[in-house]
């Protein structure tokens, strides 16, 4: 039976849940409801009131209790609803968990769950994929997995890191991907990428749901000869730069690739680092597939024309082939 | 508010006496830490910060220090403490050695941070001291999630958390005393309500005369005290203390106090009347204590005087020690982001 993407982060804390007493949920509507998204159901009834922790409506405090929990030796699990809610707890991630260990020695293991993402008609604020504000911040970890497999062994990871970690967890692959996955344990490094798709002729760097969208192009481009590599940076801070590094010198074309709009968006420190390390090897420029840099529009004319997807990559991904 | 007006306590909630045979030994600990704290943070605002041995933001609790030694001499080792940045009487209690706290404001490697931060920016695990960050409030929620610790555990200890009036007026603040009345979390909430946020007087802060008027808007006891009478605010805490350790939730105390300083070393304060300053310098709260020791006879101006000597002699070794604690290495800049 296949799992899908939510399901095998509900595995992970379901299972990381009865391996380590000292993990808790805390979040709106995870008990009782088991989650906006049903990502917690079944939780309270297995767990009970004091390891599934319903909140008032308040970002901030979800983060701050989690942290204070975490300074106590306990490892929680917070829900930001949808993640552009998590502005709202910004200063206590940025600010308090984030430089704690650097400050005074002291480590915040807590796990910040956020449903990220566009293609679901959500509009401005259900719909942001805010992952590049806490890539900016040293002292935190950002994962996005695109694939049920390592959602599953990232979440399990990440309740298990001692450093503050953003858990970006595309909303569109929730129900939309599934997979077979190892019936014994496994969990996924955190700041490892992967490659999804081996290829030789050009690199596509991306992460989230836009690996699914890289791997729909470089079918097509293989119909047509265009063999493309896709690398799925699974983690975001710390990066894989050795990773990005390898797979550019391997195909000297780069293609960079996300769902966040563009100005400060990874790809531009993906760019940086190519052309620090990796310059010699390349024969075309760097390019960019990204979200506008506008905020996400609700209708559904606009929102497509607003996200990336197969034809937009296509069309750059030829464009730099010949070049 | 004028010293004048001053509120008298409210009924209390619960009543904790202390017998009289020990009041003498407790006004003996609790001059002790006063006159300690003083005597450090006169040193570092009125010596080391002018000579430029410390750089960066001194901000003192001089007129205050009842608030943190009447309440965290309550605190036993279990309990976990947030004092903010007027409240350096917490880390002395809680053993933390002069010597250190100087090292921490000159950068040195001998403070509790090793220059990662400045000032009353410290903290310690092993003593559960939480370390505040600059933004005012923001350790509110994160005592009741250390409470919430406390309870997941099944421990005994409650969470003692600081901050002044001009916290109030945060977000935070509000997110995290409805969070821990939801939940009934063993916190006391100690505010030092000193009249000035920075330079921005409790009118223009709060349209209730008083932080503890907040407290049922969460369903949360509160109880008002004469803030610079620190046998007061021991009375006080006791009854805040007992309550939250019975389970009952969180206890938010407020004490009136005048912050007799500006908001930071740099600050002359011109915005605060001159007629507040000498009202509340009369009830400077060291002065106060000491007038009632010896009416009742509980200490000499003799003893007084040789226990503020050797006051001096420690601070001096600790500066000393202090000052001769490194620099931290630049190698070691890129350290202890990540585990």
């Amino acid at each position: 039976m296949p799992t899908t993407y939510l399901e095998a982060i509900r595995e992970g804390l379901w299972e990381e849940m009865e391996r380590d007493p000292s993990v808790f949920l805390i979040g709106e509507d995870i008990g009782v409801y088991g989650g906006a998204f049903k990502v917690t159901a079944g939780f309270l009834e297995k767990f009970g009131e004091k390891r599934v922790v319903d909140t008032p409506i308040s970002e901030s405090a979800i983060v701050g209790a989690s942290i204070g929990a975490a300074l106590m030796g306990l490892r929680a699990v917070a829900e930001m609803q949808f993640s552009d809610f998590i502005s709202c707890g910004f200063d206590q991630i940025v600010n308090f968990a984030a430089k704690c260990r650097y400050r005074w020695s002291a480590p915040v293991p807590i796990v910040i769950r956020a449903p990220s993402g566009g293609g679901i008609h959500g509009g401005p604020f259900h719909s942001q994929n805010p992952e590049m504000w806490f890539v900016h911040t040293p002292g935190l970890k950002v994962v996005a997995p695109a694939s049920a497999y390592d959602a599953k062994g990232l979440i399990k990871s990440a309740v298990r890191s001692n450093d503050p970690v953003l858990f970006f967890e595309h909303k569109g692959l929730y129900r939309r991907i599934r997979e077979e996955l190892p019936s014994c344990e496994y969990t996924v490094p955190l700041g490892k990428a992967k490659i999804a798709r081996v290829g030789r002729d050009l690199s596509i760097i991306t992460y989230g749901a836009m690996v699914w969208t890289a791997l729909e192009a470089a079918e097509t481009l293989a119909r047509e000869g265009i063999e493309v590599e896709v690398l799925d940076l699974r983690t975001l801070a710390p990066l894989d730069r050795d990773a990005v590094c390898e797979t550019a010198r391997k195909t000297s074309k780069v293609l960079l690739l996300h769902e966040d709009t563009q100005t400060g968006g990874l790809a531009g420190e993906l760019a940086a680092t190519l052309t620090e390390r990796a310059w010699d090897y390349l024969d075309g420029p760097i390019v960019r597939v990204t979200a506008p840099d506008t905020p996400v529009p609700f209708s559904p004319p606009l929102e497509e024309a607003f996200l990336p997807n197969a034809q937009k990559v296509i069309e750059k991904a030829r464009w730099l082939y010949r070049y | 508010m004028s010293a004048a007006e001053l509120t008298t306590p409210r009924a209390a909630a619960l009543e904790v006496d202390t017998p009289f045979s020990q009041q003498a030994l407790l006004a003996q600990r609790a001059w002790h830490f006063m006159a300690l704290m003083r005597e450090v943070e006169d040193r570092i605002e009125r010596k080391l910060y002018r000579q430029g041995k410390i750089v960066g933001g001194v901000y003192v609790g001089r007129g205050q220090e009842a608030i943190p030694v009447g309440t965290a001499l309550h605190a036993t080792p279990e309990d976990v403490l947030f004092p903010s940045h007027r409240d350096m009487a917490v880390f002395l209690i809680r053993g933390v050695p002069a010597a250190r706290i100087f090292a921490q404001y000159m950068g040195r490697t001998g403070g509790l941070t090793r220059g990662r931060d400045g000032n009353m920016h410290m903290g310690d695990l092993k003593l559960n001291i939480v370390s505040i960050i600059s933004a005012m409030a923001a350790s509110v929620p994160v005592a009741a999630g250390a409470a919430l610790a406390l309870r997941y555990q099944q421990k005994n200890g409650i969470v003692f958390c600081y901050f002044g009036d001009g916290a109030t007026s945060r977000g935070d603040w509000h997110e995290g005393l409805n969070f821990a009345a939801v939940q009934k979390l063993p916190v006391v909430f100690v505010c030092n309500n000193n009249q000035y946020a920075y330079s921005t007087p409790l009118s223009k802060q709060m349209a209730v005369p008083n932080v503890a008027d907040r407290g049922a808007a969460y369903g949360i006891p509160a109880e008002i005290v004469d803030g610079n009478d620190v046998l007061a605010v021991y009375q006080a805490a006791a009854r805040a203390t007992a309550y939250a350790r019975s389970g009952c939730g969180p206890f938010l105390l407020e004490c009136k106090t005048f912050r007799m300083t500006g908001h930071s070393a740099h600050d002359a304060a011109d915005y605060v009347p001159k007629h507040l300053w000498e009202e509340w310098a009369k009830l400077d709260p060291i002065k106060r204590l000491e007038e009632r020791m010896l009416d009742e006879g509980w200490t000499t101006q003799r003893d007084l005087d040789s226990l503020n000597s050797r006051i001096r002699d420690e601070v001096d070794e600790a500066v000393a020690w202090a000052e001769n604690s490194p620099y931290p290495d630049p190698e070691t800049l890129l350290e202890g982001v990540y585990e």
